[in-house]
């Protein structure tokens, strides 16, 4: 096992010293930050897809399952397909345009963060742009379909369809339900990056937290249509 | 000019915190939380040995007044026997290994100054720090702690009146499971970005040592494995408190409907399995890496076949999620079904087969070391391999049906699962020990609590085999009503006197942990001449691991006996090995 492998080019120091002058610190550049959080993003998605995978297998099972009618002694089924309230395309709609919006607040925040080390070197937030208030657009948005599900939600109790009534009411709340918050922990993490711009932190370390929200928002809208596909074509 | 600004502002760097709370409770440190993780399991493996030990006196003497318990009664047995497992599976054999000494040592072994992402890892111990209060706390509720085994089957799983302890003590029961789920997908998180992307430079995957694989191989199970748990807990949660039926058919209790219809046992089953079987690996993958390593450092020779290790780890990772329904034999499976689960359960002992004979190998002709941990390390092999070898009994479906119910299973899980992971744990606690506290334990009683703990745990657990094959059923809490179990008796009583000698030998583990750390030998940099980069820092490491320093690795993990070195071992670090090839 004896690695011989080629490292001369490593360097014959025995370890590398890192930081200028205040060893405690590493130096990351943005790149490799960007890197470290869109990798650790990529991994907390993969754990969200179980969960969806999970929850979709349970549903194409629980859909096909008989049960035992006591009246008739017969087994039966008891899946009735749940008519979707036409105000979800609604929803779809706005969910679309706050990923479009949450695209445009993402590119924004890294021009700004090039910009900001380009020019002055400092990277402070000082220099950034006057443009659009897209995290805030956003977040609006994202707070509209969640009052849109809210609704959606009213109206099928007013219709009688509460979460145990029937099995494919308690998927739809269940699914609807488990997205809405993923989807608030995304509204919570705008939050925070708007924070971040109003407490004038660095443009570089708003920009990486702007970035994976974006990729997790629009990870989020995906599911949302996958939801919408499996409510709607898999009644 | 730029990098310098982002330096400050790094979220992953911190400088080493000054008051007491920041510094040994709400602790960034990787290093400190892993000690934390430990000292959560050892609490919480004590607690788990405390019910066994009620449950091993109920067996044979079901009617004694315990001081300040009482009587034990059989539903009682029930909740001893749920508790002692959930306790045992999660918040030992999940938190020690990975939680506790891979939080401490993968950063440190791959030349990291912490790991990816601090406070989500300070957030993961502390939700599981909540987890295990919540577990706890159903014993205190009304009605008690739940009866329905660490598995949760629904029915008794969902419905409040099934029995004493369903009520609230089951929805403690889930909600803790629920927040251990929450702490194990931050934790794999972290353990995963934190060995992608945090390796030293000259660390490559295939330089990584064997224990950080096997954190990392873990992690992706924990990651693959807690989300299906989590949403299986949220279904079971509703269905106990907004009257779904995702898992509860059609059932009445004492005549009356409970209002459920239509829902099925068995989803919950399948979904608990898909995560109940790679939680297997979970709990043992920790220990093999691990074992590996020590064969390695204590034989003084190279680990005998590295790629061969890291492939069969990936392979037992990648089966371990295709057999799940090996614990389902039992319930009306198609044959057809149960044939494909067997064959791929089978299919697993090759890659377990690859790492024995590798273990086998790494000491063969070595100078061996008999060192505390090294007997651990051995002890471990042959665990996995008396615990092993009756998984492919129990993986044939005609067999499972006869034994499957019965002590059979309970006596091949609790050495393989229990036992051998354990002793992997003790095997790290020695080993790591002079590293996380800077002196070395007292080899003498780690001597006796070796032997004590490796005869006991055999004469606890071999008997079971033979009980089970007198189809002696699991979970039964009273002997004495039951004509046919009469005979078996005297082997129950032999292996609760073999109970009372093994715990009583953990009481000399607690005592050699606590004493040395105050007065054990003061340990030197690299007590056991081992070869990777824990070993090159200080002891025990300061804040940032290397103290301003990120090691250069040039070496493999397993440079012992090296021909022409000038010592028996080359460290990760050395650049030595350069000239000497």
């Amino acid at each position: 096992m004896a690695s011989t492998t080629t490292n001369a080019s490593v360097g014959t120091a025995e370890g590398l010293r890192i930081g200028n002058g205040s060893t405690d610190q590493r130096a990351l550049d943005f790149s490799a930050r960007l890197r470290r959080a869109r990798l650790g993003l990529i991994v907390a998605l993969v754990a969200v897809v179980m969960i969806f995978v999970s929850y979709s297998s349970a549903y194409v099972v629980r859909q096909g399952l008989p049960t035992l009618d006591p009246r008739t002694g017969t087994l039966v089924h008891d899946w009735l397909p749940l008519p979707l309230p036409s105000f979800l395309f609604l929803n779809t709609l706005v969910l679309l345009l706050s990923s479009l919006s949450m695209e445009l607040a993402r590119r924004q925040s890294s021009r700004e963060a090039a910009a900001g080390w380009m020019t002055s070197g400092s990277g402070t937030s000082e220099e950034r742009t006057d443009g659009m208030p897209w995290l805030g657009l956003t977040s609006i948005l994202g707070l509209s379909f969640l009052a849109g599900q809210w609704l959606v939600w009213r109206e099928l109790a007013a219709r009688g369809f509460y979460v145990a009534t029937v099995p494919s009411s308690s998927f739809f709340y269940l699914l609807t339900g488990v997205h809405g918050v993923h989807l608030l922990g995304g509204i919570l993490a705008l939050l925070a990056a708007s924070a971040a711009a109003l407490l004038r932190r660095p443009a570089a370390s708003r920009a990486v937290l702007v970035d994976v929200t974006a990729w997790y928002w629009h990870f989020m809208t995906f599911l949302w249509v996958y939801i919408l596909c499996l409510l709607e074509f898999a009644r | 000019m730029a990098t310098r600004e982002f330096a400050a502002h790094d979220a992953h760097v911190h400088a080493a915190p000054t008051s007491w709370i920041r510094k040994y409770v709400f602790s960034l440190d990787h290093k400190v939380i892993g000690i934390q993780y430990f000292f959560l399991a050892l609490t919480a493996v004590f607690v788990g040995m405390f019910l066994s030990l009620l449950m091993r006196i109920h067996l044979i003497w079901p009617a004694a007044a315990l001081p300040l318990l009482g009587e034990i009664k059989p539903e009682t047995y029930l909740t001893l026997l749920t508790m002692h497992g959930t306790i045992m599976v999660f918040f030992v054999l999940t938190t020690a290994p990975q939680g506790g000494f891979g939080n401490y040592f993968l950063p440190i072994q791959i030349g990291a100054p912490d790991m990816a992402f601090p406070v989500l890892n300070m957030l993961s111990f502390w939700v599981t720090a909540l987890a295990f209060v919540v577990m706890l706390s159903a014993f205190f509720v009304v009605g008690g702690a739940p009866l329905h085994g660490w598995t949760g089957y629904p029915p008794l799983s969902a419905l409040p009146a099934a029995g004493p302890g369903e009520a609230l003590g089951a929805d403690l029961w889930v909600i803790s499971i629920a927040l251990f789920c929450l702490g194990a997908l931050m934790s794999a998180l972290n353990f995963i970005t934190t060995t992608l992307d945090m390796r030293a430079k000259g660390m490559t995957l295939m330089r990584m040592p064997l224990t950080c694989w096997a954190w990392f191989i873990t992690a992706i199970l924990g990651l693959l494995a807690f989300g299906v748990l989590l949403s299986a807990g949220i279904l079971l949660l509703l269905d106990r408190n907004a009257g779904t039926s995702f898992f509860v058919p059609l059932v009445t209790i004492n005549g009356q409907l409970t209002g459920h219809r239509g829902g099925s046992p068995l989803l919950w089953q399948h979904l608990f399995w898909f995560f109940g079987h790679p939680e297997v690996y979970i709990a043992i993958l920790p220990a093999m890496g691990l074992c590996s390593q020590l064969l390695s450092v204590f034989s003084r020779k190279p680990i005998f076949g590295y790629k061969a290790m890291v492939y069969a780890m990936l392979s037992i990772g990648f089966l371990g999620f295709m057999v799940w329904g090996h614990h389902m034999f039992m319930s009306g499976m198609s044959p057809y079904t149960a044939f494909a689960f067997s064959v791929m359960t089978m299919a697993i002992g090759v890659p377990s087969a690859i790492k024995t004979f590798n273990w086998l190998g790494t000491i063969w002709k070595g100078r061996i070391r008999f060192t505390s941990p090294m007997l651990f390390a051995l002890g471990f092999v042959s665990l996995f391999i008396s615990g092993g070898i009756s998984g492919p009994f129990l993986a044939q479906p005609v067999l499972d049906i006869q034994l499957h119910d019965t002590y059979f299973v309970v006596g091949h899980f609790h050495l393989i699962m229990g036992v051998a992971s354990i002793f992997g744990i003790f095997a790290a606690t020695y080993y790591w020990f002079p590293k996380m506290f800077g002196r070395m334990m007292n080899e003498g009683m780690a001597r006796w609590h070796f032997f004590i703990t490796l005869i006991g745990t055999y004469a606890i657990f071999m008997p079971m085999h033979y009980l089970g094959m007198a189809a002696h059923l699991r979970r039964y809490s009273q002997l004495t009503e039951l004509k046919y179990l009469h005979g078996l008796v005297p082997l129950q009583e032999f292996m609760t006197y073999a109970a009372f000698v093994t715990i009583a030998g953990q009481f000399l583990f607690l005592f050699n942990l606590f004493w040395s750390m105050k007065f054990g030998e003061k340990a030197t940099d690299n007590p056991w001449e081992a070869t990777t980069l824990e070993w090159t820092t200080a002891t025990p490491p300061p804040h940032d691991n290397f103290g301003g320093h990120i090691p250069v690795v040039y070496n493999g993990p397993y440079e012992y006996s090296v021909p022409g070195a000038p010592r028996d071992f080359i460290m990760q670090t050395d650049p030595a090995i350069l000239k000497a090839h």
